[in-house]
C-alpha cells in the first residue's frame, strides 16, 4: 500500500485546521461584504427618495425658471456642505411645473439658465437645453433629468434623494426606477 | 571606531543575515551599455514615489478627510501651518513628475523591446503600477475637495453610471451612498491612503525582484534577435563576458538623475506652489467651469469631441481594450527585433499615441466646445462692426448680445468658439439661410425660433448680413436676383 491513499493523523489534523479557517473566514466575509455593499443595498427599490419641500409656490413667478435648494433627504454627520443641492424649478403655469436636476445629462456638470435666450447650457462640454429641459445641443443624448414633484397646500415638494446620473436610464430597462424618473 | 561599527555591523548580520543578498544584488553583472542615461527612468520613479509615501505621510497629519471639513484644513495646510503650502506643492508636483516619469519609462521599455521573453511578467506588473498611478492621482485629486474634485466625482459617477444594468450599483458603491458626500471623500482616502499605496509598494518590489532575477534589458542591437530557445544563455554570455557591477558601475546615473529629479520637483514647488483647493464643495454655487487635472485634460478633450452615439461604447470598451493590449504585448510580440532602428511600427505607434494625447490635452487647455458663459455681458459688439449701420441693424447687434449669441459665437475675436466666428458670416450664408439657421438652428446649434419675436429675427439678420470683411461681398441667392429680374421686367409677382 503506498502513502497516498492512507491518511495520516497529522495530514487529517492539517486538512481540519485548512478546512476550520476557511469555513470562518467564509463566516466573517458575510458581514464585511455586507457592509462593503451596504450603499447599494440600501438603494434598492428607492430606499434613498424621499419627498422634500422646496418652498411655497409663490416664490415660482408663473412663466420663469429659478433655482431652487434643497437638503438631501440622507445625511451622514461628516457631509458638509455637500448635502445641499441645487435645482430648476420652471414653473409653466398655476400648479404646473417642472423641476429639472442641476447635473448636465452628458456628465452631471452644473447646467445654468439664461432667461434671455431661453436655453441651459453646460460649462463643461458645451451641451445646451431648452427651457423645457429637452435636448438642443451638443454631447447630451437626452434632456435634462426631472424631479417627480407635487403641489399640496400651496407647497411644492419633489421626490429626490439620489445624484441623477445618464445610467439611471438603464436601469429602468431592468425594472428599477430611476431616481428622476418623470 | 571603525572596528567598533564592523562589529556592530557583524552582531546584526549574524542574526540577519542580510549582507550578503544584498551584496550580491547591488553588484550583480549588468551589460556595459546599460550603464546609460536612457536605463534611469525606473528608479527614478521609484524615488519620487518614495517622495509621495514621505509629502504623503506628512499632509496627512494636518488633513481632514470629511467632506465637512477637507476644505479648510487645505487652507489651513496653504496659510496656517508652517511650511504646510510646501509640503503639499512638493506631494502635487510630485504626483505630476511621478505620471510623467512612469510614462517616459513605459515608452523607453516599450522602444527598448524590454518587454519580449522572459520579462513579460514584469511589463504585465508595470502596466498595473501605471494603472495604480493613475489611480494614485484621480484619487489625489479628490482628496483636494474643491469644486473640482467635487464635479469630477460627478463626472466618475456619470461615466460609471453608463456600464449596462449594473452602472446604478457601481455608482452607489463608488459614492458610498445615493450622492456625492462624507463618505464618497472617505472611501476615496481610504483608497489614495491603504488600498492603492499598498498594492503599489508590492507591485514595484515584484518588479524589482524580477528586474534582479532576469537581469536589466541589454542595450537592443539592430539584428540581435529574442529566441526563447537561446536568449537566456546568451544574456548570460553577455554579463560574464562583458558586464559590470551595477554598484558601482551603473548605479551613479541613476543617484545623479533621481537627485535632478526630485530638485525639480522641490523647484516647482517653490516656484509655482501647491495646486488649489479651487473654490469650496459647495453644490449650490453653479458658477463653476470644473476642469480635471493635466493628465486627465485629453480625456475631458475626447468626451466633448467624440459623437454622442460613439461616447458610452468608447468609454466602456476603450479602456478595456487599451488595457488588454497592453497586457497580452509581450505574448504577441515576445520575440524577435528589440531595436527600434528595426521596429518601424512600435516607433509610429508610439508618435501616433503622443501626438493624440498632446492634442486633446492642448485642446482640453483652452476648451473651443465650452460655451463662454459670461461672453454676452462682457465685450460689447465691436464699434467698427457698428459703423454706418441703420437702425435695424443696430437693433440686430443688441439682440446678438442680450439673446447670448456671443456665449458660443465670436465676434472680433472675443467670444465663445462653440459655434464659427461670425465676423464674416454674410460671405457663407444668405438672408434664407441666416434667417433658417436662427429660427430652427441644427448643426449643434440650438433652434431659436421659440426665443425670438419676428422683429427680433428681422433684427438679427439684418445685422448678421452685414458681417463681411471690407470687399467681400455678401452672399447672395441668386434664384432670387432671377425672381425679382422677372418681376421688374414683366411686372408679374414672380410667376413664371
Amino acid at each position: 500500500m503506498s502513502n497516498e491513499t492512507t491518511l495520516s493523523r497529522r495530514g487529517f489534523f492539517t486538512k481540519m485546521g485548512i478546512l476550520f479557517n476557511g469555513l470562518i473566514a467564509t463566516a466573517l466575509a458575510v458581514p464585511m461584504v455586507g457592509f462593503l455593499l451596504s450603499s447599494i443595498t440600501r438603494g434598492r427599490g428607492n430606499g434613498y427618495l424621499s419627498w422634500v419641500p422646496l418652498g411655497p409656490v409663490s416664490d415660482f413667478p408663473e412663466g420663469e425658471t429659478r433655482l431652487a435648494i434643497f437638503r438631501n433627504p440622507y445625511v451622514m454627520p461628516t457631509d458638509g456642505k455637500t448635502v445641499d443641492t441645487a435645482c430648476w424649478v420652471r414653473r409653466i403655469a398655476g400648479d404646473q411645473f417642472q423641476v429639472f436636476a442641476i447635473n448636465c445629462a452628458h456628465l452631471g456638470c452644473p447646467v445654468r439658465w439664461f432667461q434671455q435666450s431661453g436655453l441651459f447650457m453646460c460649462p463643461c462640454h458645451g451641451g445646451a437645453y431648452y427651457r423645457d429641459g429637452s435636448r438642443a445641443s451638443g454631447p447630451p443624448e437626452r434632456g435634462l433629468f426631472e424631479y417627480p414633484y407635487k403641489v399640496e397646500n400651496g407647497l411644492i415638494t419633489i421626490q429626490a434623494g439620489e445624484l441623477p446620473t445618464p445610467g439611471a436610464a438603464i436601469a429602468a430597462l431592468t425594472g428599477e426606477k430611476p431616481p428622476c424618473a418623470s | 571606531m571603525r572596528i567598533m561599527i564592523g562589529k556592530i555591523g557583524e552582531w546584526f548580520d549574524r542574526r540577519l543575515q542580510l549582507a550578503a543578498p544584498i551584496r550580491e544584488a547591488v553588484e550583480h553583472p549588468v551589460p556595459r551599455e546599460t550603464a546609460s542615461w536612457w536605463y534611469v527612468f525606473g528608479s527614478a520613479a521609484l524615488t519620487v514615489f518614495i517622495l509621495q509615501i514621505v509629502t504623503g505621510i506628512l499632509l496627512a497629519l494636518i488633513y481632514v478627510p470629511s467632506a465637512a471639513e477637507a476644505w479648510s484644513s487645505l487652507q489651513a495646510l496653504n496659510h496656517d501651518v508652517t511650511l504646510g503650502w510646501f509640503i503639499r506643492a512638493m506631494h502635487g508636483w510630485g504626483s505630476n513628475f511621478m505620471l510623467a516619469i512612469v510614462l517616459i519609462h513605459m515608452v523607453q521599455v516599450f522602444l527598448f523591446g524590454a518587454y519580449k521573453f522572459p520579462r513579460e511578467l514584469t511589463w504585465i506588473v508595470g502596466v498595473f503600477l501605471l494603472l495604480m498611478t493613475l489611480g494614485m492621482a484621480f484619487s489625489g485629486q479628490v482628496l483636494r475637495f474643491d469644486q473640482d474634485a467635487y464635479w469630477g466625482l460627478g463626472i466618475g459617477a456619470s461615466i460609471a453610471s453608463r456600464v449596462p444594468v449594473l452602472g446604478p450599483s457601481i455608482v452607489r458603491l463608488m459614492l458610498g451612498g445615493p450622492i456625492i458626500a462624507g463618505a464618497t471623500l472617505s472611501r476615496f482616502f481610504a483608497l489614495h491612503v491603504f488600498v492603492i499605496p499598498g498594492l503599489l509598494i508590492a507591485f514595484v518590489g515584484l518588479h524589482l525582484l524580477m528586474v534582479l532575477k532576469l537581469g536589466i534589458n541589454e542595450w537592443p542591437m539592430p539584428g540581435r534577435v529574442v529566441k526563447r530557445a537561446t536568449y537566456v544563455s546568451e544574456y548570460h554570455e553577455l554579463t560574464s563576458k562583458d558586464g559590470a557591477p551595477f554598484f558601482p558601475y551603473a548605479v551613479w546615473k541613476d543617484l545623479f538623475f533621481a537627485a535632478c529629479v526630485i530638485i525639480a520637483v522641490a523647484a516647482c514647488a517653490l516656484y509655482f506652489g501647491p495646486f488649489g483647493p479651487t473654490g469650496q464643495p459647495d453644490p449650490t454655487i453653479i458658477q463653476t467651469a470644473p476642469k480635471p487635472d493635466y493628465f486627465f485634460l485629453w480625456l475631458y478633450a475626447l468626451l466633448s469631441l467624440l459623437p454622442p452615439s460613439l461616447e458610452t461604447p468608447a468609454l466602456l470598451v476603450g479602456p478595456v481594450v487599451v488595457i488588454v493590449g497592453l497586457l497580452l504585448l509581450p505574448f504577441l510580440s515576445g520575440e524577435g527585433e528589440k531595436s527600434w532602428k528595426r521596429r518601424p511600427i512600435a516607433v509610429l505607434t508610439v508618435l501616433l499615441i503622443a501626438i493624440t494625447l498632446g492634442t486633446f490635452t492642448h485642446l482640453a487647455e483652452f476648451t473651443p466646445w465650452s460655451p463662454h458663459m459670461s461672453a454676452w455681458s462682457g465685450d460689447p459688439v465691436p464699434v467698427r462692426l457698428l459703423h454706418g449701420t441703420t437702425a435695424l441693424e443696430r437693433q440686430g447687434a443688441l439682440v446678438f448680445q442680450a439673446k447670448q449669441c456671443r456665449n458660443c459665437h465670436s465676434l472680433g475675436d472675443s467670444g465663445g468658439q462653440r459655434g464659427p466666428a461670425l465676423d464674416g458670416v454674410a460671405v457663407r450664408l444668405t438672408q434664407d439661410q441666416l434667417i433658417r439657421q436662427v429660427i430652427q438652428g441644427g448643426g449643434n446649434m440650438p433652434a431659436y425660433g421659440k426665443n425670438l419675436s419676428p422683429a427680433e429675427t428681422t433684427a438679427l439678420v439684418a445685422f448678421l448680413e452685414t458681417l463681411h470683411p471690407a470687399g467681400h461681398a455678401p452672399a447672395r441667392d441668386a434664384s432670387r436676383d432671377a425672381v425679382l429680374r422677372d418681376v421688374r421686367e414683366r411686372g408679374t409677382g414672380g410667376q413664371p
